[in-house]
């Protein structure tokens, strides 16, 4: 379980959370909504402890990261994933390499295994057959793709993926509907998701939570963000921006 | 009329932070080099990178250098008849001052504005979170081998860039200022001291661990996208620069008394 409790961060004069309070449960899918610049990513990067928040404490299954020294949150790190919204991959090594990075670097599997597991993965993100392409001759929804693929290779309890449908073609979008879904049913792990894409919360949340002027405005079940009667949870939900924008 | 004070206050909290944040980056990397794992591939391609590829720039330029301190020296020597000392005048001052120092600016233009760039395009593009979100300490994958390679290869660079001068002032003070070989080789053995090359070796483990600590440095601390990354490499380029020159004069004080 992730426990966030009255979470602040600036940047500057910046305000972009204030005392912002989540619960995510083990094993469920959390998808968090809010409009671009609401913090999201940043909600994101605190949560794996790649940013130290102003005020505020994130439990991760008891243990109170926002106080540790990197040693020990490298401890913690070992069982998260993370797919960053731009892929951050690294450019210097082919996509390949940088789907097996984690399990050369930090698992030290021997090569076979290796071998299997990123094969595994490159296949369920639809990249086959281009290991040796670099990142720079990917297109944005490929670099999305791998980053997708990095992130679940080595079989992470915890994944945070900032955006995984974004950019992508309705078709490669649904496989990644379905990969999410899939690769979820068969582990149980625990996913919190940012999108900003409605009906991929719709389909896969069993939570959602949205963001709102640095606060959690709202959280619950698809069924209920759906039935719901307040202006700006309906507004997003049936994408109409005006409520968004003046809520 | 505060103006001013406020400016110099301004210009020296700075620096004064600059100077805290790069001492710190050096402690971690202290800390961060003696913990396992040990990335050995990392070090031997970072040594590639700041040694081998460096060489054909190194030994051009020394040669190079090495020719024109002869022709002065011959110039100048000429008045007292005592051009045979071209040889020994090359020889320590490339073992003491010009091998150390001018191979490093070379290093500087070439490995730290690189370095400066790359490092500060990973973290523009979130790949140093990416690595920190894998449990792979940022300062140990990059910076540790780095360092590693800068002092380890910066003495090998100026003993070449030395040896490429001398080869090449020795030819250029046979074949064309016509002095005596034997003459040349015998002032070099009677004036070069053990003490000027091992001292210039030293400087140059200083000046290799500056430029490459100063240019992870301002790339991992860059911010702000394309242009970000542009000034991180001009200010590595200046920084290193100017920090091998000064510290080049304190390490000379100290040495050479
Ligand atoms: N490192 C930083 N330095 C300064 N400001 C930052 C930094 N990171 C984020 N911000 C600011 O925090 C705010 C929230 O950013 P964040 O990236 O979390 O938005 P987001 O909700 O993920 O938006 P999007 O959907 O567009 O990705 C933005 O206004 C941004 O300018
Ligand atoms: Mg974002």
């Amino acid at each position: 379980m992730i426990k966030i409790l009255d979470l602040k961060k600036s940047f500057g004069k910046e305000e972009v959370l204030n005392g912002l309070n989540l619960t995510i449960q083990d094993g469920e899918i959390t998808v968090i909504l809010g409009r671009s610049g609401a913090g999201k990513s940043v909600l994101l990067k605190h949560i794996i402890g790649l940013t130290k928040p102003d005020d505020g404490k994130i439990f991760v299954n008891g243990d109170e990261i926002t106080s540790m020294t990197e040693k020990e949150l490298n401890r913690i790190r070992v069982d998260f994933g993370m797919l960053f919204q731009e892929g951050a991959l690294f450019d210097s090594l082919s996509v390949w390499e940088n789907v097996a990075f984690p399990l050369v670097e930090r698992e030290h599997l021997p090569k076979a295994e290796i071998r299997t597991r990123v094969a595994k993965k490159i296949d369920q993100v639809e990249l086959t057959g281009m290991d040796d392409k670099m990142p720079s001759e990917l297109s944005g929804g490929m670099k999305k793709r791998v980053g997708l693929a990095r992130a679940l290779v080595t079989d992470p309890k915890i994944v945070l993926f900032d955006e995984p449908t974004s950019g992508l073609d309705p078709i490669t979008e649904n496989s990644i509907t379905d990969l999410i879904l899939k690769t979820h049913e068969i582990e149980k792990i625990t996913y919190v998701i940012i999108s900003h894409n409605i009906k991929f919360a719709l389909a896969v949340a069993d939570k959602i939570a949205m963001l709102h002027k640095g606060k959690i405005y709202a959280e619950g079940t698809p069924a209920q963000f759906q039935k719901s009667r307040d202006p700006l949870i309906s507004g997003y939900v049936s994408g109409n921006l005006n409520e968004i924008m003046h809520g | 009329m505060f103006r001013v004070p406020s400016l110099v206050l301004d210009w020296i909290s700075e620096k004064v932070l600059h100077f805290g944040r790069i001492t710190l980056l050096f402690l971690d990397a202290v800390r961060w080099a003696v913990r396992p794992p040990y990335r050995i591939m990392n070090i031997l391609r970072q040594m590639d990178f700041v040694g081998t590829k460096s060489l054909s720039i190194i030994i051009t330029t020394g040669a190079f250098t090495g020719m024109v301190l002869a022709l002065h020296g011959y110039l100048t020597f000429r008045h007292f008849n005592a051009e045979s000392l071209v040889g020994a005048t090359v020889a320590v001052g490339m073992a003491r001052e010009m091998g150390p120092v001018i191979a490093a600016i070379m290093v500087v233009g070439r490995v730290g504005s690189a370095m400066a760039a790359e490092i500060g395009t990973m973290r523009i593009t979130e790949q140093i979170d990416a690595l920190t979100s894998m449990s792979i300490n940022p300062v140990q994958y990059l910076v540790v081998p780095r360092i590693i390679a800068g002092i380890t290869m910066m003495p090998i660079l100026a003993s070449l860039f030395s040896l490429a001068g001398f080869i090449a002032s020795y030819f250029i003070s046979v074949a064309v200022l016509h002095i005596s070989g034997g003459d040349f080789i015998y002032h070099v053995h009677d004036l070069l001291e053990m003490n000027d090359y091992t001292n210039g070796l030293i400087k140059s483990v200083f000046f290799g661990f500056f430029l490459t600590l100063i240019g992870c440095y301002y790339g991992y601390y860059a911010t702000g996208g394309a242009e970000g990354i542009g000034k991180a490499t001009t200010r590595a380029v200046v920084v290193a620069s100017v920090t091998v020159i000064v510290s080049d004069y304190i390490l000379s004080a100290m040495m050479f008394k």
